[in-house]
Formats: C-alpha cells, structure tokens, sequence
C-alpha cells in the first residue's frame, strides 16, 4: 500500500495542508506526494522533511489544472492505495474527478482516518459538528478528502526525496480550460490561518469602512488576524479570503473574539476548535452563545469602541 | 443554448435532522425544500438565458425522491423552463459518485451546452460531485466561481483561490459551480408559482439510464459529539468591555 498525498502550489511552496497530510500519513510508511505547480528544491526539501519518501511533479503551466492531473494520477495510483487530498479548491477539483476516473468512492470531510484492520475508516462530523460518523471504504482505492487542521503540521527528518517529473497528458476537451490572470487580494496583519488570535466580524457590524473599523482596529491592537463570515465577504466588505467557515477557512486560534455574528452552523465549523471564544452579540438568542466561553449581550459599536478605548490605555 | 442547473432537494435545514437508527441515512421527509445554495445556480442560469434570448431553455435535474416536488416547484417558479428527475428506490443513500454518474446519463441523454451547480450541498457537503460529473461528462470543471459571463462560445469566470481569484477561461460545454456571492437570486412572483405548477416534470429510473448504482461506502457507527459547553452570558451595560478584558488576561493574550 502506497499513501498518496495531494500537495498544490502555492506562492512557491508547498499548501499548508499538504504538510498536515503528510505528517499523518508518514507513520504508516511510504508517502508519495502528487505535486502540481512548477516546484524547487525548497519545496521539494520541504515535503522531503514532512515525510514524503517519492515526489511526481506536474507543471500543468496556465491551464486549469484539475483535468490533468486527476489523468495522470489515476494512472499511478494502485487498488490498494489512498489518496488523501486538503479541502483547497483545486485539491477537491482533482479529488472528485480522480475519484470519477478511477471509479471509487470519496470520503470526504475527514476529521480522522484509521487504517487498523484491512479498511480505510474515516470520522466526520455532520449535522453542523454535533455528530461523528465513521464511514468505512468497502472497495479500494480509497480517496479521502480531510478538513483544514485536524492533524498539526510537525517537521521530521526526511531526506529530499527523488523527484520524477510527470508529462501533462492529454485529456482533450476535459482539459480546455485556462487561467488568464491571477490575482492576490492583499490583507494586512498576519495569516488568518496561522494567527494565534482572530477577530471575526459579522453583518451585526452594519457595513464596510467606518462601520467595519473597529474590527480592524481591535485586531491591530492584539495583533490578530482579522476574519469574516460569507455574509460579510458576499456583501464585500472585505476581501473572499478573509471569510471563514464551511467554505472559507478553518481557524484555530488560541483566541476568537466574534463580533456581530450570528453563528450560523457553516461559520462555527471553521472556528468552532478555537481555544477561548468571545461573542458579543445584540441578540441574547444568538446561536453564537453557545458555544462561546464569554458572550457579551449587547451592540458591537458600544462594546467593541470601549474594549479598543481600555487596551490603548494599558 | 442548453443550459442544465443541478438541484437538489434537501430537508429543511431550519428543522431537525433526524437519522435512521439502521442505515444511519438522514430521514428525507415528504417535503423536502430546495437546498438554498442551489438557488444561485438557478439565478446564474436564467440570467445566461436572459442574455442570450430565444433560443435558450434551462432545465432543472434532480436526484430525489419523486414524491417530494416542492423544491423543484420552487426553482421552476423562478423561471426554470422543465426539470428532470431521478427518482429510484435503489438510490438511497447514494454517494456522491453514484449521485453523479445517474446526472452524467440524464445530462447525456438530454444535451447540454452548461451544467451549473453549488460548490457544496447544505446537507450532505461532500463538496465533490460536480468535478465527478465533470469527468464523467468529459468536459472541463469550472469551479468556485464568484463572477461568471459568457462571450459567444466561452464562459469566462473568477475563481476563488486560497489568496484571492484567478480569471479562468473555458469553451462550452462545461461544467460551472457557483458560490453564493455570485448573484442574488430572485424570488418567485405569483405568475411564476402559478406557471410552475403547468411546467413539465419528467421522471426517469436507473434502468430508464441505464445506470447500475454501486456504493463503496457504508456507515460503521454515528454517535453524538458532546457539545461544548456554553460559557458565562453577560448583559452590556456599558462594562460588558472589562469582562472580556478580564478574559484576555485569563488567557495571557494582553
Ligand atoms: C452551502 C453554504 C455554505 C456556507 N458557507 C459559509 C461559510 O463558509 N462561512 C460563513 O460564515 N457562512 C457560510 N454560509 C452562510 C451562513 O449560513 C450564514 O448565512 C452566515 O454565516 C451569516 O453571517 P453573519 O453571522 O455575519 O450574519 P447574520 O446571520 O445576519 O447575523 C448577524 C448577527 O449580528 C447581530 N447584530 C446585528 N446588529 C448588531 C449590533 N449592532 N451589535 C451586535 N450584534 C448585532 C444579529 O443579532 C445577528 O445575530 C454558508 C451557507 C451555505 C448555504
Ligand atoms: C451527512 C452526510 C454526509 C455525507 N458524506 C458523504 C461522503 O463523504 N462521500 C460521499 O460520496 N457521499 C456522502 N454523502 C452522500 C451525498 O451527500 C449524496 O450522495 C449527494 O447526493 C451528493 O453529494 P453532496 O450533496 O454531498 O454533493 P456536493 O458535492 O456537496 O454538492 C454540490 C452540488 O451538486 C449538486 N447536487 C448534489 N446532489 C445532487 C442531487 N441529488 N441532485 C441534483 N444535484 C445535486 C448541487 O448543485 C449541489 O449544490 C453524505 C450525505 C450526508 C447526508
């Protein structure tokens, strides 16, 4: 049995959840990394120290890159292997089409994975994270698509591993599509992913600029990252990359201070794993509330004003 | 121009879920509602319609129990022209890859020019099976779009990516997920629920498409997660601030 991890570039190196993949899947042998994007030894060197023991490389250049890399893995991948791929848009692209290729089943929201006895089981947790559910494959191979974090990123010792570069096949049609232009949304302060402390900001805060300000403000002041729900992104106050959530992404930060959010059930499943949780919401009925250690009932724009006023003069 | 909108049918989320304590398959009520997410589907369906006239019909396909319309009914009240469904006993609980090769041989048998779907379902949200449906269509995947337009015979969209969006370009037929920013979707009127209920629905079995269902997955045991505990809830008035100041100093963050 040979582990397959899914890892795609990005900005150089490689996906944060590659790394994670790779640090679960080390302990049960070889690991060979599927990588799309055009590589270096830094990233190669990186994936090398997470546990990967083979790396097949494609460069599928500006085209969309989905298609061809799901060809070219399904021809690699064995009936008794798994691919784990992250929740990255282009891992779940290449995830549902290898799976369709290879005629498998996908497991997909894992939050574990055990391979004990002769299955490849899998827990998720449904119905909004108030109910796990172990799934198991009946037929191999397996392809497992795990969620954000559930296992932390831990640098071993591998070696660079050798690296083989894979040609991008021809898939005709399936492969027409191509990215004319990329664009990076800049945010200030630090990674929402890896920040230890997150300021989340809902509709309750009533609008862009003036009205969002003290969310951006607070989360100067601790050094946070600042994040958003789909409501507040869809109305573009702030950037998509900052939404959190089902489709967003998934923090865990020691602390999460939500102001104005409702907790809808696709928001708390990427902060819900948050150390300490904060809540300040008008409404004492907030679903919100019950998951936060503190929940402060009142209006964000009295309450949050105040709190900045007390950490500037500390 | 053929354009297909993929909905599916979900019990409604604002009610409990129940389980089936042997096969551990969400209960699907009698009425079942359409999933939310599907609406921008139908939204950036019917504005491609709009724009390119006459000659443009939008059909909805469903997999669900015939039994329960009343999600159908709605995205036909907001202008959808006809809809298939699959209705078939042996297709409870499908997974996402079989949920997607009974669409691929509705969609063959039918002819499309533009599948559309949700990135993922509000209830099951594998997230996985509208690239499956791309594959097994043979047609390019053009996922997470949040702007979409059409020039002649390519789509064009902007694709969210982890630290911004790529423009992406691809030649019809294709398969297109839309995320919820994309549009806003309008409601039915009274003419279009009235309208609805005269538009055909056409149903179809596995055996009609000649697909076999095979499931690779089976459900080992659902237990309940304990719930985090809810912490203090406190009244602003005025000092709510000092509380949480309180509690950031507990943590050792300020
Ligand atoms: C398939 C699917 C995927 C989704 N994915 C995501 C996702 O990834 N992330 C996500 O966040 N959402 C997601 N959603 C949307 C989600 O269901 C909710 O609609 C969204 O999270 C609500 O955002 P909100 O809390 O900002 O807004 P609302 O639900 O409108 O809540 C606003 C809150 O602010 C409070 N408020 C208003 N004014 C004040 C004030 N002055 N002071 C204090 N409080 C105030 C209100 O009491 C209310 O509780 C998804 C939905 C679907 C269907
Ligand atoms: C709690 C739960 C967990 C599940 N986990 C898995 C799993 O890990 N792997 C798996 O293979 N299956 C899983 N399933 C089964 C899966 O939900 C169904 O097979 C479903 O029909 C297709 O998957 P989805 O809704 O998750 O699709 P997603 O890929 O999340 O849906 C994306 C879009 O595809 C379209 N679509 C999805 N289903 C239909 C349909 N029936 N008819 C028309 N259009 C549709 C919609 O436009 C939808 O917005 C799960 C089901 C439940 C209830």
């Amino acid at each position: 049995m040979t582990t397959w991890v899914f890892c795609e570039e990005q900005n150089g190196a490689p996906s944060a959840s590659s790394l994670e993949l790779l640090t679960k899947a080390r302990s049960w042998g070889d690991v060979a990394v599927f990588y799309v994007g055009a590589g270096s030894d830094e990233a190669f060197a990186a994936l090398g120290e997470y546990g990967a023991t083979t790396i097949h490389q494609l460069d599928a250049g500006d085209a969309l890159p989905a298609a061809v890399a799901a060809a070219a893995m399904s021809d690699l991948v064995a009936a008794d292997d798994i691919a784990l791929f992250g929740m990255g848009y282009t891992a779940r692209d290449v995830a549902g089409r290898l799976s369709a290729r290879l005629g498998c089943t996908v497991l997909s929201n894992a939050t574990d994975i055990d391979l004990g006895g002769d299955q490849v089981r899998v827990s998720n947790e449904i119905l909004g994270g108030t109910t796990r559910v172990i799934t198991a494959a009946t037929e191999g191979p397996v392809v497992v698509v795990v969620r954000p974090k559930v296992f932390a990123a831990e640098a071993g010792e591998g070696a660079i591993p050798p690296v083989t570069t894979v040609a991008v096949p021809d898939v005709g049609h399936a492969g027409a599509g191509t990215v004319l232009e990329r664009h990076v949304e800049e945010s200030e302060g630090p990674d929402l992913e890896a920040a230890a402390i997150v300021v989340g900001g809902g509709r309750g805060m009533g609008g862009a600029d003036d009205k969002w300000e003290p969310v951006a403000k607070l989360a100067g002041l601790l050094g946070a990252a600042v994040g958003a729900t789909r409501a507040v992104v869809d109305a573009g106050w702030v950037p998509y990359s900052l939404q959190i959530g089902q489709t967003g992404k998934t923090v865990k930060p020691d602390v999460y201070i939500a102001c104005g959010i409702s907790g809808a059930m696709q928001h708390l499943v990427g902060m819900k794993d948050s150390g300490l949780i904060v809540a300040i919401n008008k409404d004492a009925e907030a679903p919100i509330f019950s998951i936060a250690d503190l929940g402060v009932v009142g209006d964000v724009h009295k309450v949050v004003p105040a709190l900045i006023e007390a950490l500037e003069a500390r | 121009m053929k354009i297909a909108v993929c909905v599916k049918q979900i019990p409604d989320p604002a009610a409990p879920y129940d389980l089936d304590p042997d096969s551990h398959f969400v209960v699907r009520p009698n009425d079942q509602v359409l999933d939310d997410t599907d609406r921008y589907g139908v939204e950036v369906g019917l504005q491609l319609v709009e724009q390119v006239g006459e000659e443009a019909t939008l059909t909805l396909v469903s997999m669900s129990p015939a039994g329960s319309l009343q999600g159908i009914r709605q995205a036909l009240a907001m202008g959808a022209d006809r809809a298939i469904v699959i209705d078939d006993e042996t297709l409870r609980g499908a997974d996402a890859l079989t949920t997607a090769k009974v669409l691929a041989a509705a969609l063959q048998e039918d002819g499309f020019d533009l599948v559309i779907a949700g990135t993922e379902s509000t209830d099951g949200y594998a997230g996985v099976m509208p690239q499956q449906l791309a594959e097994l269509l043979g047609v390019p995947s053009m996922s997470f779009a949040r702007k979409v337009d059409r020039d002649g015979d390519t789509l064009r969209i902007e694709r969210q990516t982890e630290d911004g969006y790529a423009v992406v370009e691809a030649p019809f037929p294709a398969v297109l997920t839309v995320t919820s920013g994309v549009v806003e979707p309008r409601y039915p009127n009274f003419k279009g629920i009235m309208q609805a209920k005269k538009k055909p629905i056409e149903t179809r079995s596995c055996a009609d498409l000649g697909v076999v269902p095979e499931v690779q997955q089976v459900i080992q045991s659902v237990e309940p997660i304990p719930a985090r505990q809810a912490g203090e809830v406190v009244e602003d008035e005025g000092e709510g601030y000092l509380k949480i100041i309180e509690k950031l100093e507990e943590a050792k963050v300020i």
